[in-house]
């Protein structure tokens, strides 16, 4: 079992440079949650030459939508859905800065490329341990696009959240399979 | 001719998705817990998360996952059977909208493929309906979460393509699908009867438990070969590598015309939720 690595957001560029492919890390933070409706309407403001609703250098976008909160919880399950359908959004999120994304599965190769060459990182965490990741969330609050319900973008504060390093800054591919 | 009013349908409903959400089936947990022993460092943790999420799921009633899946609804009707008080598949949607509620379950279901707009309610359900013998009506809900429901696929092989087509479509499926469908996975398989009937095959295969052989030897063997082949592709559990990249592989099989092979397959993830009952 590797070591786990801390880290906090934001994430600068010498946080990304450090971390290797399939390094367990625990995120502390600020984390934007966001997924198909919010890509495309983000991507829509970027072609109309709008900023996304959220642009802080070194945050992190977390491809989800979580179920809604029970009675005395501020949040209901929550965990990555599939990146790939992010794909065809990703390259101009990261152009424009948002170089930092959690999801799960395999990347496209322009999403790759553009991870390398604006200095990205892709997190990978684990899909359906939802619950358990729920109880890292400590805060919540909508910031954007509130009619899409679960697809809304929000931001979380989350103490640990697991996830692995799944395509680093180098370009370095958890699920290239041929890697070895 | 036993009456049974749709009131019952839509409680039973309602019951069925929250208990699928939040608590694991017992072959699946039991099957998690298993498959650890084979297993080390990242891909041994992946499932220990697994097993901790389930046991938070249930202390604290929340979903497993968040993605609580479009409902599919079985109803096995008995023919002896009158339904009385209202519309069979206005019970079946109402069971969904109160169970999603009440279950504070997520609202996954948008009702138009390309306009995109969210019901807010989780319905409409996917409702499958048959006459059977009997007095009694079964319903088995199973929530479909799109992680692995996008995974699967059909094709129409021809007779002459023949059983290596199909392990080599199934090997293929789940090689193209990789962590997307959150493994470890159930594969569902449907082989033979229409384009259609195949995939409805593939979809009630998972239904079945793990452990269970479909009852022709000759198809029983390449279920095992098959789990045997994917568990070495080195998916693992999360897809991060490891042994464990399915947990079952289930057949279904259907006669089919002189021409046709069809092939379904449908992939469950982890948790591949079902619950049944019967009135």
């Amino acid at each position: 079992m590797s070591k786990i690595i801390e880290i906090n957001t934001p994430l600068d560029a010498d946080v990304i440079a450090g971390l290797n492919c399939g390094d367990i890390v625990h995120i502390t933070g600020t984390i934007y949650p966001g997924r198909d409706a919010a890509h495309k309407r983000m991507a829509e403001m970027l072609a109309a030459g709008q900023p996304p609703p959220f642009h802080y250098p070194g945050s992190i976008i977390f491809y989800a939508g979580p179920a809604p909160a029970r009675p005395g919880d501020i949040i209901g399950s929550i965990g990555p859905t599939t990146a790939g359908r992010m794909d065809l959004y990703a390259p101009s999120l990261i152009k424009a800065g948002l170089v930092a994304m959690i999801g799960k599965g395999n990347r496209s190769e322009a999403v790759k490329q553009a991870i390398i060459e604006h200095g990205g990182i892709y997190f990978a965490g684990v899909g359906g341990i939802a619950a358990l990741m729920s109880r890292c969330v400590t805060k919540v609050d909508i910031i954007a696009f509130e009619d899409l319900g679960t697809e809304a973008v929000r931001r979380l504060s989350v103490v640990r959240l697991p996830a692995i390093v799944a395509i680093d800054c180098k370009g370095n591919d958890i699920y290239d399979r041929n890697s070895g | 001719m036993r009456e049974i009013h749709v009131n019952e349908i839509t409680n039973t409903v309602a019951q069925l998705c929250i208990k699928a959400c939040v608590v694991v089936a017992p072959d699946i947990r039991a099957c998690i817990q298993r498959q650890l022993d084979a297993e080390t460092g990242t891909a041994r943790q992946v499932l220990e998360d697994m097993l901790e999420n389930q046991d938070i799921a249930t202390r604290r009633k929340l979903p497993i996952c968040q993605d609580t899946g479009m409902a599919v609804v079985f109803l096995e009707i008995g023919q002896d059977v009158r339904l009385i008080g209202g519309n069979v598949a206005d019970a079946v949607h109402e069971g969904v909208r109160r169970g999603y509620d009440e279950g504070f379950l997520r609202k996954s279901v948008v009702a138009d493929p390309i306009k995109r707009v969210n019901t807010k309610d989780n319905t409409p359900a996917v409702i499958h309906y048959d006459i059977v013998p009997g007095d009694g009506v079964k319903i088995t809900v199973a929530p479909k979460g799109f992680g692995s429901e996008n995974m699967s696929r059909l094709r129409m092989f021809v007779p002459a393509d023949g059983l290596d087509a199909v392990e080599a479509f199934v090997l293929e499926t789940v090689t193209l699908a990789d962590a997307n469908p959150c493994p470890p996975i159930i594969v569902g398989v449907g082989v033979g009867g229409t384009f259609d009937y195949a995939a409805n095959l593939a979809k009630r295969a998972l239904l079945r438990k793990i452990g269970s052989r479909h009852p022709d030897d000759f198809w029983a063997d390449t279920e095992a070969r098959l789990l045997e082949k994917i568990n070495a592709t080195g998916i693992g559990p999360g897809g991060f590598g490891g042994r464990t990249t399915a947990m079952a592989v289930h057949i279904g099989t259907y006669a089919t015309h002189i021409a046709g092979l069809p092939v379904a397959v449908n992939i469950g993830c982890h948790v591949n939720r079902h619950e049944e009952a019967i009135l």
